[in-house]
């Protein structure tokens, strides 16, 4: 998985949610140790202080905790990990349904594609 | 926290040309800083200032707070816009001789970049290409412990991957002691190494900003920004 970053949006907000999704998708298993922030920094080529800021909030956020010597750990709450994972689901859920609007489709429409395409994957 | 790099009021003519008009900036240790403008803006006139290399018409520019001099010197890495080095030497020669002007300079580090980057030590300056030249030079510069670094335009003649490997050496050289100012054009490949912007415009500053604060608040990047308020 590769860091990428949009434009649009402040990058430490973008470093949040692509470590939440190394996260669920197991890069960074619970409590594991995180790489440190200026690897870590270096690696998606960001400001160390940026990298920081994004540690600090998923710190907040309870995804992360701090080892009083030895750095930072992934939480060891599954439950918490998939909370997350059914946020993140929810919002791509919304971002969909908001891009279909814009196209014109009704979410019941939307959903009405959904289960086609699902139907032809699996006749494939 | 304490700023390595202070001025105030700080005016620049050239004859009747004001350079700068009256600059006042505090840049703290830990920081990295873009210093962004369009050509002629006074980016350049600004770091010579604090190098020590033209001094100030009226008011004041402070590293560490002192006037630039010897002093600054050791704790200032600097690179220039153009070549200063002798053509002549290899590059091995020139580690060498950085190692013996700078108690600072790490030449272990220096040679491992060097070799990173594929280039040649035994080769002499004058015979590398222009985007070599620009990777030895700051090769050098990046290999000081200093506590400021001044790069004017570090990576506008180097190849997408050298510039990905330029832009990772500045980040993991960083360390809370130093601060390190950028000057470019080539802003979308710093932005998101940088903490704050300095756009400057014909010789006053027209926005500090944190790089996040400007996406959060404009919904855009710096660079996005940039073209905005520099628009021709």
């Amino acid at each position: 998985m590769g860091w990428t970053f949009q434009n649009d949006r402040p990058i430490y907000a973008q470093l949040m949610e692509q470590i939440k999704r190394r996260i669920i998708s197991g890069i960074y298993p619970p409590g594991e140790k995180m790489p440190s922030v200026r690897d870590l920094a270096s690696e998606a080529s960001v400001n160390p202080n940026t990298m920081q800021r994004a540690f600090a909030q998923l710190e907040q956020e309870g995804l992360l905790y701090t080892q009083r010597t030895s750095g930072r750990y992934v939480t060891e709450d599954e439950g918490r990990i998939l909370q997350m994972k059914e946020d993140l689901a929810k919002e791509l859920t919304e971002s969909y349904f908001a891009a279909m609007e814009q196209l014109g489709y009704s979410r019941v429409q939307a959903v009405k594609l959904i289960a086609e395409a699902e139907k032809e994957g699996k006749a494939l | 926290m304490s700023a390595i790099l202070e001025c105030r009021n700080l005016v620049k003519q050239y004859g009747y040309f004001q350079a700068l008009k009256g600059i006042n900036l505090s840049i703290e240790k830990g920081k990295i800083i873009g210093l962004l403008g369009p050509n002629g803006s006074g980016k350049s006139t600004l770091i010579k200032l604090a190098n020590g290399l033209i001094t100030p018409t009226s008011g004041e520019i402070l590293i560490d707070g002192k006037a630039p001099g010897e002093e600054s010197k050791k704790i200032v890495s600097y690179l220039p816009d153009k070549n200063y080095l002798n053509e002549w030497m290899t590059v091995e020669q020139l580690v060498r001789f950085f190692h013996d002007f700078y108690e600072d300079f790490d030449a272990h580090a220096a040679l491992e970049m060097m070799a990173r980057l594929g280039v040649r030590t035994g080769d002499r300056l004058k015979n590398l290409s222009k985007g070599t030249k620009e990777k030895v030079q700051l090769i050098l510069v990046m290999s000081r412990k200093a506590q400021l670094y001044l790069l004017d335009e570090p990576i506008g003649g180097v190849d997408p991957a050298a510039r990905d490997y330029i832009l990772h050496t500045i980040i993991s050289n960083y360390n809370e002691e130093a601060a390190v100012v950028i000057s470019t054009h080539l802003i979308s490949d710093v932005e998101s190494i940088l903490d704050e912007v300095i756009f400057i415009s014909q010789g006053e500053i027209v926005l500090t900003s944190s790089v996040d604060d400007i996406r959060e608040q404009q919904d855009q990047s710096v660079d996005g920004l940039f073209r905005e308020v520099f628009k021709c």
